[in-house]
């Protein structure tokens, strides 16, 4: 296992492309254990594109090519010995919009851990789940109601404790706020904060506030390409490009 | 109060479709009423005891009722789970290529082909060329043909009505493709696949020209007792009585159509309960 601040996702010369679309062009980009890293750009500069090839849910699209390595604690996840599915065991996910699944609060927990053989004591891990993402004593008595009868962004702090309910090291959020208001978006960010301590988080937003809210690091995308990285505060503060300038203090994005 | 030229056509159009469903309404309880009035004196446990004679007085439909719960029960358990994993493929995991969209299309037309097409089809296929007989068997693989399409085109559309961000939460939980199916995919799509068993049920249950045409048979003095065995169902002997000359033949017809109804009501009532609960969810 990585410590502290050693890479433990590295990606080396990616490249992604739906058909003739170059969506992610050689990108090599490092993630620090148990830190936040914020992907930023404006729409449709590829940043999604890459977060989703970190637990290779772009294999579902049939026309994708992707070349170039992902290297997850050191070994490429695209080689031919790796299962995907093992991999996603280990890389969880959360989605723009709230996702849960069509079934109790309860079941939307231990299904994960359930399918994965990894379940061993239900009530205690759905209690500890939702206590972490800060709900359980919002929904506590409704464990066997619908998912889907939460608020949205209750909806994605279940989301996000299904997730940690697989207890993957390192979880991918691709814009998990923006369907959210800004009381549940503060909740949520407050949240990954707490979540760092335990997991790596690689978020992707849009938002540039919450990037240098939450973010310890910071990768800026422009059209495929990786502009700049470096740590949140540089980026932030005295950007070496100009593009990260022009698109941090709002000149276009 | 003045009603303007726009509300006044809102109006208007509002009437007009409340009229044409209330018409239909009408019919439908004319039917209905014309045949309870001309069965409904026959109807008694005898009725429903008896086995078919040429004395209107003893006639019962006995055999019909054993030979419709026998092609009923076949044909669920065939057509049920070839239809659905026909449609499981053809949306989960069937590409997206042209062929596949080729025979999409050609289902939706085998669902409207003429039964006795099928008729015909059974006959040739199953009685004659597999040696089947005029079996319970091959009614009920005759009645599935009719009805898979059905099941697979509502199958088809509940499975596709699943959003993909199911699908995806599911993938990304480390999910193999059969656990995302059988885990996210069917359980919030079955309200959907019932309304497709529901409609095939009511279809299966009413066909008489198929079975006439493989060899159901108008006289039939004892119950099926194992597949192979000769049948009749309760629109056969309804077809039966009712092309007699004589009159209380078809009151004894009526009678059997309003079993025939009864049973049709029960079966998609227990099928609509199933559908409530298991569609608490909605997506």
């Amino acid at each position: 296992m990585s410590k502290p601040n050693q890479p433990i996702l590295a990606t080396n010369k990616l490249n992604v492309s739906y058909g003739s679309n170059h969506v992610v062009k050689e990108v090599n980009l490092e993630f620090l254990n148990n830190s936040v890293t914020a992907i930023i750009g404006p729409s449709g500069c590829g940043k999604s594109t890459l977060l989703r090839s970190l637990n290779r849910m772009n294999d579902f699209n049939h026309n994708v090519n992707i070349s170039g390595k992902v290297l997850f604690n050191g070994k490429n996840i695209y080689s031919r010995t790796v299962d995907p599915i093992n991999l996603r065991r280990q890389i969880g996910m959360v989605f723009q919009k709230p996702n849960p699944f069509p079934k109790t609060i309860y079941k939307n927990i231990i299904w994960g851990p359930k399918i994965n053989r990894l379940l061993k004591d239900p009530d205690e891990l759905v209690e500890n789940c939702l206590r972490k993402a800060g709900l359980w004593d919002e929904i506590k008595d409704r464990l066997n109601h619908s998912a889907l009868e939460l608020s949205g962004g209750q909806q994605q702090r279940l989301c996000i404790a299904r997730a940690i309910a697989m207890k993957p090291p390192v979880i991918l959020m691709d814009e998990p706020c923006s369907a959210l208001d800004p009381k549940s978006t503060a909740i949520i960010e407050e949240l990954i904060t707490e979540l760092k301590k335990d997991y790596t988080i690689i978020i992707v937003t849009h938002n540039m506030q919450q990037a240098s809210r939450i973010s310890e690091q910071t990768a800026f995308m422009y059209n495929g390409h990786l502009i700049e990285t470096g740590t949140t505060k540089e980026i932030f503060t005295k950007p070496k490009e100009k593009q990260t300038e022009d698109y941090i203090t709002g000149r276009f994005g | 109060m003045k009603i303007s030229p726009r509300q006044f056509t809102s109006l208007v159009f509002k009437i007009l479709c409340s009229a044409i469903t209330l018409f239909a309404l009408l019919v439908l309880c004319i039917l209905i009423l014309h045949i309870l009035e001309q069965g409904w004196q026959w109807l008694s446990l005898n009725f429903v005891s008896n086995f078919p004679s040429r004395l209107p007085h003893k006639a019962g439909i006995k055999s019909a009722i054993y030979g419709t719960i026998w092609i009923l029960t076949l044909t669920a358990l065939i057509s049920i789970p070839l239809g659905v994993c026909s449609a499981i493929y053809l949306e989960e995991y069937a590409p997206k290529k042209k062929w596949v969209s080729w025979i999409h299309l050609n289902i939706s037309n085998l669902a409207g082909v003429p039964s006795i097409v099928y008729g015909l089809l059974g006959l040739a296929m199953f009685a004659r060329y597999l040696k089947m007989g005029q079996s319970v068997l091959t009614g009920a693989m005759t009645i599935s043909l009719l009805v898979l399409p059905i099941i697979i085109i509502s199958a088809s559309k509940a499975i596709r009505a699943v959003p993909d961000s199911i699908r995806e939460a599911a993938f990304a939980m480390g999910a193999r493709r059969w656990q995302v199916i059988l885990g996210q995919v069917l359980p919030a799509s079955i309200p959907g696949i019932l309304t497709g068993v529901i409609l095939s049920n009511s279809r299966a249950i009413g066909e008489s020209a198929p079975l006439l045409i493989v060899g159901a048979l108008s006289y039939v003095a004892f119950v099926p007792e194992s597949i192979s065995d000769p049948f009749t169902t309760l629109p056969v002997q309804i077809f039966n009585w009712a092309s007699r000359p004589q009159e209380e033949f078809h009151g004894l017809a009526g009678a059997g159509i309003i079993v025939l109804l009864a049973i049709l009501f029960l079966m998609n009532i227990v099928a609509m309960i199933f559908r409530q609960k298991l569609g608490k969810y909605k997506l």
